[in-house]
């Protein structure tokens, strides 16, 4: 990989990104994948201001770190936030696995580097052809560092008697280290799944870089329930992405919150392959203080009879900035598409910013979309209903603000996921605007 | 118990209340009527501290303190109630949670103790049947989808909760049928208990005759026109309005 990097300005991002990938040691098998990866990465023109997918999304929180390769050894930790559900659960510190937090195992997830052979050919089948690295550069990143990841089958016509449930857990070391997360789904016919994906980071005050890339394979009716919740300490750096293929009549019910950080960019790319099949996705925001959070989402409508829902709500808060991008892609062959997609963005600050655009584009004539995006400020009729009954101005602040999202929290189907989230948000809600507690 | 004195308010730059006077004493029934855009609305909002409402002039005392002082929350925690006109929707907050951060609020200030969760739901499930209320309502976001009775009913049972010490109803007759309006009333009724006030802001003389007053005001242009006793209402009723500018008053 050396000749790769050295074409770079030893500085870059890039090239110092490629010298974590070069210090790894993989399994051969890994190897072609990694070397296209970094081709790609080498290769990709750094984002600039100029750059349509990262305009409002500088990147400069990278530039000023030397990142390392993550440490092999277990650093201790501790995270709070960790849900508690009963499930096949893998648990990763800083890249690395956990098994003494983890369950024990189970035939359908197996690591990569557990893989046999025959899982060893499904990984290779995959791996890198549901994730496109057109709209999502970062994901050529993610082919050049692949080491391990995690494998999730599920046979045709069979449904796992448990959620599978992995958490990945950051924690500072002494040299800023990138992780870059890696997670195949593989769902054949008629299979079932709940997933649940939880990013969180001990305490301290992180100096890491988390890279994640998730793809999943929807075979022909196969249904997926995907929740991937991000609520790492805010000095985290997190780029992620979702890149799900549907065949034809799979089903895929996604859930995602993210509070913000230093720099958190989370793309969503569904493909709609095959006739039938459907997606609904329901997305939180809640960046505060001086964090920033971009969502990018994209949809391909590349067949007929298929359709996606798709409803983000987001509260931007002191000095944060949000970014919202919802495209939707309609390919002339794809008719009698449905889609709609909204937006909702609640500033409660004069000094929080949103930048939302969602992107329709039709190219077939028998269709039905809609999209909308609004932005609102906290209403000041209802601020003073809710102190004439007492309420303090900060309480009535916070529970309007957890009144903005609870109906996204409400249609949460799992209850563990459900219940864990709607605890935490009040408590985010209320240390948000100090003196709720104390002197209501 | 309230000592409103010559109380001037504007709002959007318009002198609304004029100098207005009114003096309440405990377990009495004031009702203020007047003709559209005599200011009878504005003085619920201003003794309420509704954002918008400026104080221009004089000064109000409620069991001896200084009301315009205090904030919006201390007025409702000291127990000045007010039903509004037009109750405001809150979807994604349940009802529930909100009536029993309400009532926590008054309970902290007065020194008692918060209600537990279960001696709450017992009280505010005991309070929807009084207004006639579905418990299911309890659980929805604020008055969201509520029609209009149910939004009133819904204020009542607030008021029945927090048990206040001045009750201001804005109008509440509005847009009520004639079965939700004796709902309300009797609500209204079940209050009275010789030591709680109540100023009913009221465009018709038919809720009076659900909620019987000890005195009735005739508020125009910003001032108290007329005052007497119930029979006042019929007369109004009678005549409309027109006849006290005939009369120059």
């Amino acid at each position: 990989m050396s000749e790769l990097i050295n074409e770079l300005p030893p500085a870059s991002v890039q090239a110092q990104l490629l010298q974590v990938a070069e210090a790894q040691s993989v399994p051969a098998w890994m190897s072609s994948l990694r070397l296209a990866g970094a081709r790609e990465w080498r290769a990709a023109a750094w984002p600039d201001r100029r750059t349509e997918l990262w305009k409002y999304t500088p990147l400069a929180a990278l530039r000023n770190r030397q990142f390392q390769h993550a440490s092999l050894s277990q650093p201790a930790w501790s995270a709070t936030q960790a849900l508690n559900v009963d499930a096949i659960r893998l648990v990763f510190v800083n890249g690395v696995f956990d098994a003494s937090a983890s369950s024990p195992g189970h035939a359908a997830v197996v690591r990569f580097s557990d893989a046999d052979a025959q899982q060893q050919a499904l990984i290779a089948r995959h791996l890198g052809h549901v994730a496109t690295t057109t709209r999502h550069l970062f994901a050529s990143l993610s082919n050049a560092l692949v080491a391990d990841g995690v494998l999730v089958h599920v046979a045709p016509d069979t449904a796992l008697d448990k959620p599978v449930h992995i958490v990945h857990v950051a924690v500072p070391q002494a040299e800023p280290v990138v992780v870059s997360p890696r997670l195949l789904v593989v769902l054949e016919a008629q299979a079932e799944l709940e997933l649940i994906e939880q990013f969180v980071s001990d305490t301290q005050e992180q100096n890491g870089f988390v890279n994640s890339l998730t793809e999943i394979h929807c075979g022909a009716g196969a249904q997926l329930r995907h929740y991937r919740i991000n609520l790492e300490q805010e000095h985290m750096l997190h780029v992620g992405g979702v890149h799900v293929d549907l065949w034809r009549d799979a089903h895929y019910r996604g859930f995602t919150l993210a509070e913000g950080s230093a720099l958190k960019r989370i793309d969503y790319q569904i493909n709609h392959q095959a006739a039938g099949a459907s997606a609904a996705l329901d997305g939180i925001y809640l960046p505060r203080n001086r964090q920033l959070l971009d969502y990018h989402t994209n949809v391909e409508h590349k067949a007929p009879h298929c359709t996606t829902s798709e409803t983000f709500r987001g509260i931007v808060a002191d000095d944060a900035r949000a970014v919202f991008n919802g495209r939707i892609h309609i390919h002339p062959q794809a008719q009698k598409t449905l889609a709609e997609l909204n937006n909702r963005t609640l500033l409660t600050s004069d000094r929080a910013q949103i930048d939302t655009k969602p992107e329709l584009e039709i190219y077939a004539d028998d269709v039905k979309c809609a999209h909308g995006a609004t932005v609102s400020q906290l209403d000041p009729t209802a601020q003073f209903y809710l102190r004439s009954r007492g309420l303090s101005a900060i309480q009535a602040r916070s529970m309007l603000s957890f009144g903005f999202i609870n109906e996204l929290l409400q249609a949460i189907e799992q209850p563990a996921v459900r219940e864990h989230l709607h605890a935490h948000l009040q408590g985010l809600f209320a240390e948000a605007l100090p003196g709720t507690v104390t002197n209501p | 118990m309230l000592e409103i004195r010559n109380l001037s308010a504007r709002v959007e730059g318009n002198d609304i209340l004029r100098q207005l006077s009114l003096s309440i004493r405990p377990g009495e029934v004031h009702a203020i009527m007047g003709p559209n855009g005599a200011g009878k609305s504005t003085l619920g909002n201003v003794l309420a501290g509704r954002p918008g409402y400026e104080v221009t002039g004089g000064e109000v005392l409620f069991h001896g303190k200084d009301l315009l002082a205090m904030e919006i929350e201390e007025r409702a925690r000291e127990g000045v109630f007010l039903a509004f006109q037009y109750p405001v929707e809150i979807p994604g907050v349940s009802n529930m949670e909100f009536l029993k951060a309400a009532v926590d609020a008054r309970r902290r200030h007065l020194g008692l103790g918060e209600l537990s969760s279960f001696d709450f739901m017992k009280l505010a499930r005991d309070a929807a049947k009084r207004v006639n209320l579905d418990q299911a309502f309890l659980k929805r976001g604020v008055n969201e989808g509520f029609s209009g009775g149910e939004k009133k009913r819904n204020e009542i049972l607030q008021m029945m909760l927090l048990e206040p010490s001045l009750c201001i109803l804005d109008e509440t007759d509005s847009g009520l049928d004639i079965d939700a309006l004796q709902v309300v009333a009797a609500g209204v009724n079940a209050m009275r208990d010789g030591q709680r006030s109540f100023i009913v802001v009221t465009h018709y003389q038919r809720l009076l005759d659900y909620i019987v007053p000890d005195h009735v005001h005739v508020l125009a242009a910003g001032r108290i026109a007329r005052s007497g006793s119930k029979e006042l209402a019929l007369e109004l009723e009678a005549k409309g309005y027109s006849w006290l500018e005939d009369e120059g008053v």
